[in-house]
């Protein structure tokens, strides 16, 4: 026997039983309380398409929302909450909105709380509460969710006597199978209608397939076809809110497949009359399907209203489990066979009008036959309306459907994948549709919204008219059931209003999960510290012995500042920038873009990506230069280096190296692929020590033994024993060198420098210090004032343009509008008085339009003072002018005079030695 | 999600590749100002077969052209280019 729970009540389940089957077996009628109004809700299938019974199973992390009553299968232990009630399923408060659910007809929210955007917010934060559905668990969810593919020649979607004959064909002749099923036991309609073929052939028929090599796995549904036979498939390793054995809860699988059959039967639809939505209230095969299979007869005094033969096989399963069938009402007015109407009360041309009821379920129901209405006593109703075939799958591959008229419902027609339809969800049964006789505003057709035959009409009369626009207006068709027992329904009264055939009006599109995925599955494993990756630069653990403070860049994170004492991290960077104006400092530069590009054609292939000439560089100096996007934007920045005749060192951003590599590659690969040139990423292959200061020669003299390279040459070395390339690069504006060395032996080289630079006292510095250096000597940074909006001209770095042309946005920065003299450019801006904000707008004086904004602010290194970098409209001839940099949103103001960028040594002399 | 067939690898999965642009997108650095504007910005996006600019990043990183069916993703070809392949 097995125990659990449902609202905090102990009930026993027998094994295999669904929760719904364990609580019908219990007695239990109300189940949930409905989406909108509140109203009372019991179970209606027997499968993945019930609309009513939707619980919260499990507890805390592990809880899980929303989830079907007939697609859980009870364990011991399980825990099972209403949703949507307070204080109890019993009393609910809400229930009350049922009584004026005139008041609340579709639109009611768009027609209502229209008014200020702010409004909306406060009214949907009642509204949510009011209306919906399970509580998300807030805690994380203690379970792994894994993911994997698979290859297969033949999937079969669907472990019913269609699809077992279709996986038994394919693996006895060889082929490859795999065929999943979403149940926990195998046999589909055979589980409700066993004859020759029964469940335990079923399972005869997955042991064959298993021989044959092929695969059968159960509690498996296939909730996505994708594009080239990729179909995806959720397994449950364990049941909503069960301990998993081995901690894996669910596996994805993404099974590429040689040609998919689908075997996925067909879901019945409801008939709408007025109260069809009382517990007690059934689908005619969900009620078969729990007397046959679980042995749960869900009334005693039985109405079984249909448009079908099918429906007769439920009242005499129900009359041979001891059930009284009060009667039997066809819509249809000629009788059926006499072999299946045999000893029953049948009446034709029979429609059920209203259920009396409550909460309690049903107690009777009011039908129309033939012209008069009679009532009959009942405790369930079991319904027909026909059947819907499952083409979701179909249709996902891009599959038109057919209009099939016996039947009354869309089948799968033109594939354009490798799949194919078989049993009944290529051939439902026939039906005879007929225009329902109750009252329409409580004649549900989509339980689980709410929505009513009366909806469905306001929509019409409100003028719309294409069922997209109808699913929008009332919901119809949405949230976690997807409209799939309700759909059709609608869309024959849609039609029905237009006076035209149910495929003249259409049907909405059927999108993936066919039945709803829990998230932690699609993201698998990357959820956490997997999400992101972290790389870190070679000289790492050093640099966290030295306790600095940690920024993210890229992918890695760097030293933001080496704070000593007390010092917190303005007072570290002043000291930090101090002592590299005065004396000397060093820093990591890993992380800088750099590619080496070799072979006769280099220079060319750099002239291309390189908005700057690159071939008259001497053997032995390097430059600046930047590169241009196809639009004639500014994207980055760097410096090139010719190390021998045809061998060139490019360097550029940390935060743009993959966009580098990638134009690198395009260039190479697609617009020039003649040129004979190679490029290699030796982005990580070198790590990189900055070294600035007034006696970063000195020390560079010192370490190599030599005397150093002058401003921007280039020089090979060995530090402490190590083969290094000595750069003298200056980003600080100071005299300075950068050391690459092999990332595997950086550790050594830095050591030596460090011994050199604290020796003469000076300092490591970090990203901090550096971004009040740069801005100080007016250097752009990428993603600050580089903002993919930028001219050459902007940033006043058209005088190093590449005067041929040819590289990549020569053409782009030919427009004219990239000309106007009232473009953003790049200024400095001193304070007069006031500190300048980060971000700040630039305007004239108060309440005027702003005309730029401050890209980067600091304080000078020695001097002090506030100043900033900035981008201002015309900027380049508007020094001397006096503006206000005002941020509202820090609530700080600055009076500033514009000046030129260059705030420290703009004639480059601290440069020379 | 499709299967690329990588002139270099075989079929893969889409995952492994990245999508670069439309290949009448190409502009060859030199072009005449209004076709590479043409190009850029104003260029009609085809309905339908057309040629492709992928990448095989998680495999052997080359480039490739794919002819895909913008509408039903049919992938009828695919080539190498690239230096490996000149003449």
């Amino acid at each position: 026997m097995i125990r659990f729970t449902f609202d905090g009540q102990p009930m026993e389940a027998q094994p295999g039983d669904t929760l719904a089957a364990a609580l019908l077996r219990n007695g239990v009628r109300l189940v949930a309380r409905s989406f909108k109004y509140h109203r009372p809700r019991g179970i209606m299938a027997a499968g993945v398409e019930e609309p009513n019974a939707l619980v919260t199973v499990g507890l805390g992390g592990r809880a899980e929302p929303n989830t079907r009553a007939t697609d859980v299968f009870v364990y011991d232990g399980l825990v099972a909450t209403s949703q949507n009630r307070w204080p109890s399923l019993e009393r609910d408060v809400g229930g009350l909105i049922g009584l004026f659910s005139k008041a609340l007809p579709a639109g009611f929210y768009y027609k209502t709380f229209f008014g200020p955007a702010g409004l909306w917010l406060a009214y949907e934060w009642f509204i949510r509460r009011a209306a919906g559905l399970g509580n998300a668990p807030v805690l994380p969810d203690p379970d792994r969710y894994s993911q994997r593919g698979g290859f297969c020649d033949v999937l079969v979607v669907g472990g019913g006597p269609a699809g077992l004959e279709a996986a038994l064909a394919a693996a006895e002749a060889g082929e490859r199978v795999l065929l999943v099923e979403q149940d926990a036991a195998l046999g589909g309609s055979l589980l409700r209608d066993p004859g020759e073929r029964d469940a335990a052939w079923a399972e005869q028929a997955a042991n064959r397939i298993r021989e044959l090599g092929g695969t059968v796995l159960t509690r498996t549904s296939a909730s996505g076809y994708w594009e080239h036979d990729l179909v995806s498939l959720t397994q449950l390793l364990a049941e909503p809110g069960q301990v998993p054995a081995n901690g894996t809860a669910q596996r994805l699988w993404h099974v590429r497949a040689g040609r998919v059959v689908l075997a996925t039967g067909a879901i019945e639809r409801p008939v709408a009359f007025a109260n069809n939505d009382l517990p007690g209230v059934m689908l005619s095969q969900a009620v078969r399907t729990y007397v046959r299979r679980w042995g749960v007869v869900p009334g005693q005094r039985v109405v079984v209203a249909a448009n079908n033969d099918d429906a007769y096989l439920t009242a005499q399963a129900l009359r041979e489990a001891g059930a009284e069938v009060v009667a039997v009402l066809d819509s249809r007015p000629a009788p059926a066979g006499s072999e299946l109407a045999k000893g029953l009360p049948q009446f034709n041309d029979a429609q059920p009008v209203a259920a009396k009821g409550g909460k309690r379920g049903v107690s009777g129901l009011i039908a129309r036959v033939g012209a008069t209405d009679q009532t009959f006593d009942c405790d369930l109703i079991c319904m027909s309306g026909g059947f819907t075939p499952v083409v979701h799958l179909h249709m996902q591959a891009g599959g038109k459907l057919d209009w099939d008229e016996p039947a009354q419902a869309f089948v799968p027609g033109a594939a354009r994948q490798n799949v194919t339809t078989v049993g009944a969800a290529a051939q439902p049964d026939p039906v005879q549709l007929t225009v329902p006789a109750g009252n329409p505003k409580t004649s549900f057709v989509d339980f689980q919204n709410d929505v009513t035959l009366s909806d469905v009409d306001l929509a019409w009369a409100e003028g719309y008219r294409s069922v997209e626009h109808l699913k929008r207006y009332t919901t119809l068709g949405m949230a976690t059931d997807q409209g799939k027992t309700g759909n059709m329904a609608a869309l024959s009264r849609l039609a029905e209003k237009q006076g035209v055939a149910i495929p003249e009006a259409g049907l909405t599109t059927f999108r993936p999960p066919y039945t709803p995925v829990t998230m932690g599955l699609l993201a698998g494993r990357t959820h956490r510290d997997a999400g992101a990756h972290l790389r870190r630069i070679a000289l790492y653990d050093l640099h966290a012995e030295r306790a600095p403070i940690w920024q993210p860049l890229g992918y890695w994170k760097r030293p933001r500042a080496y704070p000593r004492g007390v010092e917190d991290l303005a007072a570290a960077c002043r000291r930090e920038a101090r002592t590299v104006r005065e004396r000397v400092g060093m820093t990591d530069v890993s992380t800088l873009a750099k590619f080496e590009v070799s072979g006769p054609d280099a220079a060319a292939l750099l002239e291309k990506v390189c908005a700057t000439t690159v071939s008259k560089l001497a053997v032995g100096r390097g430059r600046y230069t930047f590169m241009l996007r196809e639009d004639g934007f500014v994207c980055d920045d760097g410096t090139v280096w010719r190390l021998d005749e045809n061998r060139y060192l490019l360097t550029s951003s940390t935060g743009g190296a993959d966009r580098m590599a990638t134009v690198l590659s395009y260039a190479r690969q697609v617009l020039c692929p003649e040129l004979k040139v190679s490029v290699v990423n030796v982005q990580e292959h070198w790590a990189g020590i900055a070294i600035a200061g007034p006696q970063a020669s000195a020390i560079v003299a010192a370490l190599t033994g030599a005397e150093a390279p002058r401003h921007m040459g280039y020089a090979q070395a060995a530090i402490a024993g190590t083969p290094v390339l000595l750069l003298a690069a200056s980003y600080s504006g100071e005299r300075a060198f950068e050391i690459y060395v092999e990332a595997t032996h950086a550790a050594p080289v830095w050591l030596a420098c460090e011994a050199e630079v604290l020796g003469r006292e000076g300092c490591l510095f970090g990203l901090e210090a550096m971004e009040v250096l740069r801005i100080e000597k007016g250097h752009v940074v990428v993603g600050g004032e580089v903002d993919a909006r930028r001219t050459a001209q902007d940033l006043g770095l058209d005088k190093m343009l590449n005067k041929a042309g040819g590289f990549i946005g020569a053409a782009g920065m030919q427009r004219p509008a990239l000309a106007a003299p009232d473009r953003l450019q790049l200024v400095g801006l001193e304070a007069t008085s006031g500190i300048i904000p980060e971000g700040a707008m630039l305007l004239p004086r108060h309440n005027r339009p702003a005309e730029g904004h401050v890209t980067a602010s600091a304080y000078r290194a020695l001097e002090g003072g506030s100043i900033a970098l900035a981008l201002l409209a015309g900027g380049a001839a508007r020094h001397g002018e006096e503006i206000l940099a005002f941020s509202p949103t820090r609530k700080q103001q600055a009076w500033v005079r514009v000046t030129s960028p260059h705030f420290y040594d703009p004639a480059g002399e601290r440069y020379r030695d | 999600m499709m299967q690329i067939p990588c002139p270099h690898c075989g079929p893969r999965a889409q995952e492994e590749f990245v999508y670069e642009r439309a290949l009448e997108s190409v502009i060859v650095p030199g072009a005449d100002d209004e076709v590479a504007m043409e190009r850029l910005f104003t260029r009609t996006n085809l309905k339908g077969v057309g040629d492709e600019l992928w990448r095989h990043t998680m495999g052997c990183r080359a480039w490739l052209v794919v002819t895909r069916d913008r509408v039903t993703h049919e992938i009828s070809a695919t080539r190498a280019i690239g230096p490996e392949v000149l003449p």
